[in-house]
């Protein structure tokens, strides 16, 4: 008889908390593995645990392996590696998936260059080929023009980050599952990397990637100052402010707000653009939100080719009018 | 101090227009350049070269730019040169085509190997055309040399690097000793432009094409067969979605439209 398909999937966790992406990622796994009956490992590697890892039997693990080890309160990439290296090779998995973050994104490459296997990056796409029981990994290329499913025929394990976001983080069940501690060699733990602090970054409005909610302008604006009403805005809904490339190349915002191809790539519930004329180098950061919003005076603005709402017209008018409206409706609660 | 820095030649995204009737991509006539991070990477080895310069040690510091691609990517390492680089290295060779990340590492890291002994080896945190970010780490295993990712800031302390590192939330600082390997971000510094003397130079220099028994692969292990993906089908999705327009005369109700889907999405 040949083994189940095993499934894992390496969680994130900053500062003891479970980040929102291994939820989802486990999700996503559960699907696949549901789809050819494999189970469902999630790893979690962390410095000590705030929350409790047994939630995430809800999301459809069958197994969840925690390291805990003080060299991993703060990430060190080399421990990471070199410890998901040692799990895996005992556990000889057909799929690993991670988060497309900055921490996924540094783990899995070296992972993947450590087993000899294939990676494919911020994939939006993963489903299992009923035929061949290969995984197909879908990924926007040349900045989301061009959608390039992707397979590992041969090696093993076949290896994807997804962004954070891609998919639905599915209702939680009554699942349980196994929680297991596994014994790591001592001699993993240590690492020629050290660890000096972490320095929290104050505008936290900043970590754009991680919002709900993306208020994003550009050249339309016309003055720097014009950012504030978008602030103003993106405080409303709990969001955060995004900005095109030629504004943050003029100064008027930071570089870490920038949305597109050279800066961040978001996928927020609602992206709001104003002012943005709509450069294939920003739309390939915005274009797989799920609703996106475009104000802008000019109609041939390729913004609202990908846009699910349209506002054609002057945004120093628009703009403040939507803050009214939802400070009315909120105060109306 | 002897500087390794990794580029790639990408398409100009600022020269990508799109094709209204197709929503596809127009890259006839698309000029390329040097992956932008990667003019991050070459600048903070310069910048590294001229305060080795300080420590007199000048005459031991060098910066080689190398690249793998095809004949016409001498181009990128001219320009890496009259920006101030001492020497480029083309790795071009048929049997390098097809490559994925991990084959392109192996022959990147075969090349550091064979040109080296590098103290560092920089490179853009990704490159625009490909935008996996995944070349830097799996070039770093195969080393077998400790790396960081997502650098925005790097100084010198008792013969160790030290990094800043940007992610989500904040900023790592990391220590590492030599030799590592790095990938950068924009904001790590402001890169130079070529200069008339540069060019002269770079007009002038032998760049070395190197194959793949050059650096010692066999066919198995890069191109196509040395990789360990195969793209099986390529899409083009067409990116318009069905836009409900309002214009100037019905922006109340556009309005109103958007504050009914922000309740739905439960945004508000």
């Amino acid at each position: 008889m040949t083994a189940q398909k095993s499934f894992f999937v390496l969680g994130e966790v900053r500062d003891g908390r479970i980040h929102s992406v291994t939820r989802e990622l486990t999700g996503k796994a559960r699907e696949l593995a549901d789809s050819v009956g494999g189970r469902v490992t999630t790893v979690l590697l962390s410095g000590g645990l705030a929350d409790s890892p047994e939630d995430l039997f809800r999301y459809g693990a069958d197994r969840v392996l925690s390291v805990e080890h003080p060299s991993m309160t703060l990430y060190n990439q080399e421990i990471e590696t070199n410890v998901l290296a040692h799990v895996l090779r005992e556990e000889q998995p057909e799929v690993v998936l991670a988060g497309a973050t900055t921490s996924g994104r540094t783990t899995l490459p070296a992972l993947a260059s450590k087993l000899e296997t294939g990676l494919t990056a911020d994939c939006t796409g993963l489903e299992m080929d009923l035929e061949t029981g290969l995984l197909l990994q879908t990924r926007p290329a040349i900045g989301g023009n061009v959608m390039a499913t992707i397979k590992t025929p041969e090696r093993r394990p076949q290896m994807a980050t997804v962004r954070p976001r891609t998919f639905r983080i599915p209702e939680p069940s009554e699942r349980k599952g196994e929680l297991l501690t596994p014994g790591i060699p001592a001699a993993l733990f240590e690492s020629s990397i050290e660890n000096l602090g972490f320095d929290r970054v104050e505008d936290g409005a900043a970590n754009i990637a991680d919002m709900d909610v993306v208020v994003s302008g550009g050249k339309g604006l016309k003055r720097p100052e014009s950012f504030r009403m978008l602030e103003e805005l993106a405080e409303l809904l709990g969001g955060g402010v995004g900005a095109s490339r030629p504004t943050v190349e003029a100064k008027w915002m930071d570089y870490p707000h920038q949305v597109g191809l050279s800066g961040k790539v978001v996928a927020p519930k609602v992206y709001i653009a104003a002012g943005i004329s709509g450069a294939v180098q920003h739309l390939a950061g915005m274009q797989t939100a799920g609703y996106i919003v475009a104000i802008n005076r000019d109609p041939d603005a390729s913004i609202f080719r990908v846009a699910d709402l349209g506002l054609r017209g002057d945004l120093f008018d628009i703009i403040p009018r939507i803050i009214d409206r939802i400070k009315t409706e909120v105060n109306s609660r | 101090m002897k500087i390794a820095v990794l580029i790639k030649q990408v398409p100009d995204t600022d020269d990508v227009r799109m094709d209204p009737e197709k929503g596809t991509m127009i890259r006839e006539g698309v000029g390329a350049i040097v992956n932008p991070l990667d003019l991050n990477a070459l600048q903070a080895a310069l910048d590294l070269k001229a305060a080795s310069a300080e420590a007199a040690e000048a005459s031991s510091s060098e910066g080689t730019v190398i690249t793998m691609g095809p004949p016409k990517a001498h181009e990128a390492l001219r320009e890496c040169i009259a920006t101030g680089a001492d020497r480029g290295v083309l790795l071009s060779d048929r049997a390098f085509a097809g490559s994925d990340t991990w084959a392109t590492a192996k022959v990147l890291a075969a090349a550091v190997e064979h040109t080296g002994p590098y103290d560092l080896v920089l490179a853009g945190e990704k490159a625009t055309d490909g935008e996996t970010g995944q070349v830097g780490p799996e070039v770093a295993v195969l080393l077998g040399i400790p790396f960081s990712t997502y650098v925005t800031g790097l100084s010198f302390t008792e013969g160790k690097i030290e990094v800043r590192r940007m992610t989500e939330e904040g900023v790592q600082r990391q220590r590492l000793p030599f030799p590592c390997l790095l990938t950068v971000l924009h904001a790590l510094n402001e890169p130079t432009m070529p200069t008339l003397a540069g060019k002269k130079r770079a007009r002038r220099s032998e760049i070395p094409v190197l194959g793949i028994s050059d650096i010692g692969l066999s066919p198995e292990e890069t191109g196509l067969k040395g990789s360990a993906t195969r793209v099986v089908k390529i899409a083009y999705p067409t990116i318009s979605r069905s836009t409900e327009m309002y214009d100037g005369k019905r922006a109340d109700e556009g309005i109103d439209r958007l504050i009914e889907v922000l309740k739905d999405l439960a945004v508000i």
